[in-house]
């Protein structure tokens, strides 16, 4: 019911088509209910006392009325359309919208494919509940009361089988409702469960292929198939109970008027006519019920998906700008005070362990560290796409939390381990940077980042297309586009993680002279593997399973430090140091 | 109860072989369905019975007031609604029943005979299109066999008992009441042509808005880290807007169909009683057949209705069919190869004897002309002339000759694109050669097994994929027989068990989603974890460590040596420390091996490969 009251809300731009197509239906309905009356005059009054006149008019009045029904119900269709897609189009806005205020740890909770579903074929229930649920769940309520009065008026004293059986059929929906609605929720896991092992299969393809593991995938998914469709037989073998409930109440009723109302017809108490009229009453309100009860199925499934869409609305957002000042960040010095990380609170092991490091603005500051050793976590908690669990992060001796999170990312760049290129040209990518770029900056950006002479390669240069994720692109050509897009930015602070790890030496040199060229004041953090890219960094951070080993410069750390040794005589006899 | 929309109706281009390829389906269920369709005539016969009994009952028993009577009607009324409500039950138990299974089956085999395709239909289709096959198009054929089958012999029932009692009662007012049966048929079908194009409209409109918020979601990283927000959503809003214009204008053609015809039945049913009633003034007719002639005119438009649109959900339903059915006729990964791997024990006069149990030896057991031969596995591979295109008519490698002996270490090495990953897929023959010829331990790759020849390989590749399940059942994948001790120990090799157990749950840490818990590099640990455990005669190590640190990546070497003496093992790396030690270096360029030698060799010769170790030329 509040999660109705919460849908209703989105509605409220569409509140006039809302109460049009509810007016229309109810209109339509009356008219519905008008035309039999019509009819049943043509027969009886006009035939029976062979008054023409009276039929043609009567036959013109109901052709009147059909048209003006048609109206109407060609109206409740515009306008449920209108408020299904109305609604629809609300949801799934403010869904995205609350997506994108996502933090890196908001997101780390949802899987891509369950965001998208959620933003797509779950909104796609609910409009549908919309569309075709309007119509009848405002219909039969209407008939129903309707035909109930009507058949009180008749004779009350038979309605009263009503007293038994609208109750019968109601308890029987509701108990067919209530069983099978977990039934549905567990096919909709089971459903997810089998796509789940396609979309793996269809991704991990090569590696299925080269361990000739094809049967027992094969083997896997029979398991989960077999487990839906003993799921989903569960669920439809309940659901379809309604139609032999519903036949069950409506042939036991019309029984039991027969007997009793004949009962009464003999014993002279009402008469023969009365019983027909009653009749096609009875299985008017039975109808409707039924109808109802299919409003209800399309409501069991709506909410189900109105829940999911919600769990993504109400997910409370961990980075929020309530302690924003109206600051923007000014030279780029970044200082971590005793900072502690774990992704999940109270997960037994902490990610980053009491970091404390001070970098001065305009620096170059090489990370180093193993694999796994936290260092893409710790840079990510510079540009807030995490917040420290513990201790303060500091950016121009304000802690981040205070700087609006626009501002806080306009000055800070970030070429990111994992990138994407977005479908576009390569143009419409590296605006990403700066939206107004002009093309004079971008080849600028271009040059610094080594990437100029391959995009002078491509058939339509600056305009070509490249795909989604980038797909024409090789793996060190994209990382230098990430990092011209980056540039393009011109930030306070520049993090390049593990970004030049495709790109070979000589030209991983040049990109690193064209940005202390052309971005002097910048703070540089460079992540890398290889000594080379950090060796002439004035800082040299060397991370060890989320603990600081040492801070030094490439001198200090070769004397002493051990790990740094080891990194390096690995390397050596590697290329070129 | 079907509250569906026409929306994926697509005519199917051969109707009768995806209808007969349906019925193979339902074929072992034949006898079921034919129980279905006498259940479904007997509820829909009491449906129809029980409502023109009504008359008879009241006319013959209550204006008569014969009470014993009317008991007795109403008994064997009774009896006909229970038997009426029992067939409806039983053909919805059944059905249920049915359609599961079958769809279940379909499904089955669908992934099944995807499994057997070769990679060249993976790289020529997208992922979301071939899960479209499993989501989409099995929902719709499922839809169908649910509703849409029992439907549909009820309202023809229903359809065709109308018409003829209609004919019967009276045939002279029946030639109006069908020429408005036939014109509501026309329109019901003209309008859900119609409406096929507004959803098309709305399907493109969705598919781009899909695509759009899929490319976000994924993206979102980089999206955060560029502050792009605010243009991503004004992109949103237009996206969300013209999907929402197309859905109205759909859904609202969609929804005018019914109150369309039942309008146009209440106007049948005017002229019908306006026509009927001046026969009967005019003394052809009496009253009493004109009204339960009028009654029949009233009942006739909505099975109609259901008629047409369920035969529309049908002709979907076999159109996904079709979809279905065709890419289950896509030509299967060919195999010719006859001869297999074996376990073999060496004797003491260096015969080989073939032994069920795991000895750590393996032979090729060669079928040949009364008997079979055993050929030791040893790990020698030979290029003979080869050349391959995966486009034909653009060559990726030309001409390449290259060999590996038992026990050596083979690096590849050369820019992105210059074929050194398509040497290792040909190796592991997912894909045909043009021409030319490759050996492995002598013998033609072609007459060896697919499955057998990848047995004996174990390949890590670039792009890590890892499996939904725990870390452990990961590493296993290697080899299902390897218990937990040899997980463990495959992992240390690796050096990826210190990472492991600092996870909560340790080896029984759930991966979901592609592992993306876990970073790059501890993704490829994994992944050589995995190759570990199989413990192949062959090794192929495509990047395996390119997000792995140096060193990591020499630990990770010390505790492959142990693994790697005395198998073959192939290398490609773009990061020149990692190949040094390889007994053979082969520079790649343009699809052509150009240079060969060991590191000192190759510098000595001051070449392509001293230009790029001494980086004065780049890989990119």
């Amino acid at each position: 019911m509040q999660l109705i009251r919460r849908f209703a809300g989105y509605l409220h731009k569409y509140r006039l088509w809302a109460a049009l197509a509810v007016f229309c239906v109810a209109a339509e309905t009356v008219f519905e209910l008008v035309i039999p009356m019509i009819m049943v005059n043509i027969v009886d009054v006009g035939v029976a006392n062979g008054d023409r006149a009276y039929i043609f008019q009567q036959g013109a009045l109901m052709c009147v009325c059909s048209v003006i029904a048609m109206a109407l119900g060609v109206g409740s269709a515009r306008f449920s359309a209108l408020c299904g897609h109305g609604l629809a189009a609300e949801v799934r806005k403010a869904e995205y919208a609350k997506i994108q205020s996502f933090s890196f740890a908001n997101r780390d909770r949802f899987q891509t494919e369950s965001l998208v579903t959620r933003l797509t074929s779950d909104v796609t229930t609910i409009q549908n509940a919309v569309i075709n649920g309007l119509r009848p769940g405002i219909r039969s309520p209407i008939m129903m009361v309707t035909a109930l009065s009507m058949s009180f008026l008749i004779n009350a004293r038979l309605a009263l089988v009503f007293l038994v059986a609208a109750p019968t059929l109601g308890f029987l929906l509701f108990q067919i409702i209530r069983h099978v609605r977990p039934l549905y929720s567990r096919m909709q896991r089971a459903i997810d469960l089998v796509n789940r092992i396609v979309q793996e299969n269809l991704t991990a393809v090569r590696i299925v292929k080269a361990y000739v593991r094809g049967e027992y995938e094969i083997e896997k998914f029979g398991q989960v198939n077999d487990n839906l469709c003993q799921v989903s037989r569960q669920a439809m073998r309940i659901a379809v109970l309604n139609m032999p409930a519903m036949q069950l109440v409506m042939y036991s009723t019309i029984l039991a008027i027969l007997w009793i109302g004949g009962g009464m017809i003999i014993g002279g108490t009402m008469q023969i006519g009365k019983l027909t009229g009653f009749l096609s009453y009875v299985l008017q309100v039975l109808n409707s019920l039924m109808m109802f009860s299919s409003v209800f199925l399309l409501l069991t499934r709506a909410i189900a998906s109105g829940q999911r869409i919600f769990e993504v609305i109400d997910e409370p957002l961990d980075i929020t700008e309530e302690d924003a000042k109206d600051v923007t960040v000014e030279r780029g010095a970044i200082e971590f005070d005793h900072v502690s990380f774990q992704y999940r609170a109270g997960a037994a092991e902490y990610v980053l362990r009491d970091i404390s490091l001070t970098i001065p603005a305009g620096s170059t500051v090489g990370i180093i560290g193993g694999t796994g050793s936290a260092k893409s976590t710790l840079v990510q908690l510079i540009p807030r796409l995490y917040d420290a669990t513990e201790g303060t992060v500091r950016v121009d001796g304000r802690p981040v939390r205070e700087y609006p999170l626009a501002h806080l990312r306009d000055a800070i760049a970030m070429v990111l381990q994992k990138n994407t290129l977005f479908s576009g040209t390569v143009r419409d990518n590296l605006r990403w940077g700066k939206p107004d770029a002009t093309d004079a900056e971008i080849e600028e950006a271009c040059r610094i980042a080594c990437v100029d002479e391959f995009i002078g390669r491509l058939e339509n240069g600056y305009d070509t297309d490249l795909g989604q994720g980038g797909v024409n692109v090789s793996g060190g050509q994209k990382q230098r586009l990430c990092i011209a897009r980056a540039i393009l930015k011109k930030p306070k602070v520049l993090i390049l993680d593990d970004s030049t790890s495709a790109v070979d030496m000589v030209t991983e040199a040049k990109i690193r002279d064209g940005l202390a060229q052309c971005l002097p004041d910048t703070t540089k953090i460079i992540i890398a593997q290889r000594i080379s890219s950090v060796l002439n960094a004035d800082l040299i951070v060397i991370l060890d399973n989320g603990w600081i080993n040492e801070v030094g410069t490439h001198w200090s750390l070769l004397e002493h430090n051990r790990i740094y040794q080891e990194i390096y005589h690995s390397q050596q006899e590697g290329a070129g140091l | 109860m079907a509250m569906r929309t026409p929306g994926s109706y697509k005519r199917p281009k051969d109707l009768k072989k995806a209808l007969r390829r349906l019925c193979r389906y339902l074929g072992m269920h034949r006898l079921t369905l034919a129980v279905v369709a006498v259940l479904v005539i007997i509820s829909s016969l009491a449906n129809l019975m029980g409502t023109y009994l009504l008359k008879p009952v009241i006319n013959n028993f209550i204006a008569p007031g014969d009470l014993p009577g009317l008991t007795r009607a109403i008994l064997g009324m009774a009896v006909m609604y229970a038997v009426g409500a029992l067939a409806t039950f039983g053909y919805n138990q059944l059905m249920v029943r049915t359609a599961q299974q079958v769809v279940a089956r379909i499904r089955q085999d669908l992934f099944t005979h995807v499994q057997s395709l070769p990679l060249q239909y993976f790289d020529a289709h997208t992922h979301g299109e071939l899960m479209s096959h499993f989501t989409n198009d099995v929902d719709t054929v499922t839809d169908a066999l649910n509703n849409s089958f029992t439907l549909l012999i009820q309202s023809f029932c229903m359809v065709t008992g109308t018409i003829t009692l209609l004919i019967v009662l009276n045939a002279r007012l029946s030639l109006i009441v069908i020429a408005f049966l036939a014109a509501m048929t026309a329109f019901i079908l003209y309008s859900s042509k119609r409406s096929k194009h507004y959803f098309a409209q709305q399907q493109k409109h969705l598919g781009e808005l899909n695509g759009f918020v899929e490319e976000m979601v994924a993206g979102q990283k980089v999206e955060k880290v560029f502050n792009h927000e605010p243009q991503d959503f004004a992109r949103f809003c237009q996206l969300n807007e013209s999907l929402r214009k197309a859905g109205t204008s759909a859904a609202s053609y969609a929804g005018m169909m019914v109150p369309t015809v039942v309008s146009l039945s209440y106007v049948n049913y005017a002229v019908a009683a306006c026509v009927g009633g001046l026969f009967v003034l005019a003394g052809h007719s009496d009253l009493g057949s004109l009204s339960s002639y009028l009654i029949l005119v009233r009942q006739s438009a909505m099975p109609l209705n259901q008629l047409t649109q369920q035969s529309n959900f049908l002709l979907s339903a076999l159109s996904g069919a079709e979809r279905i059915f065709n890419l289950m006729d896509v030509a299967p990964e060919v195999d010719e190869g006859d001869i297999t791997l074996v376990r073999v024990r060496p004797e003491a006069d260096g015969s080989l004897t073939e032994v069920p149990e795991r000895t750590g030896h393996y032979a090729w057991k060669c079928p040949e002309a009364g008997g079979s031969r055993l050929v030791p596995l040893k790990g020698d591979v030979r290029f003979d002339h080869v050349t391959f295109s995966y486009v034909p008519g653009k060559p990726v490698l030309r001409d390449v000759s290259l060999f590996a002996r038992p026990g050596e270490t083979i690096a590849f090495v050369g820019s992105t694109g210059a074929g050194k990953t398509t040497i290792i897929n040909l190796i592991t023959r997912f894909y045909e050669i043009d021409s030319g010829t490759i050996t492995y331990d002598g013998l033609d790759l072609r007459r060896i097994r697919k499955h057998d020849l990848r047995r004996s390989l174990s390949v890590v590749v670039q792009d890590t994929h890892l499996f939904t399940g725990t870390i452990a059942d990961n590493i296993r994948y290697g080899r299902l027989s390897a218990n937990d001790e040899e997980v463990r120990q495959a992992a240390v090799l690796a050096n990826a068990d210190s990472f492991i157990r600092r996870l909560p749950d340790g080896y029984n840490t759930q991966l979901s989603g592609d592992g993306d818990n876990l970073s790059q590099g501890q993704r490829q640990l994994l992944a050589i974890a995995r190759a570990a455990v199989a413990k192949p005669p062959v090794f192929i190590l495509d990047e395996a460590t390119s997000s792995i640190d140096t060193r990591t990546e020499k630990l990770i070497e010390q505790g492959l040596d142990s693994l790697m003496e005395g198998r073959t093992v192939f290398v490609i790396a773009h990061r020149l420390s990692t190949v040094r030690n390889a007994d053979a270096i082969l520079v790649v360029e343009q699809g052509q091996v150009i240079e060969r030698g060991d590191h000192a060799a190759l510098l000595e010769q001051k070449g392509r490969y001293y230009q790029l170790y001494t980086g004065q030329s780049q890989l990119a």
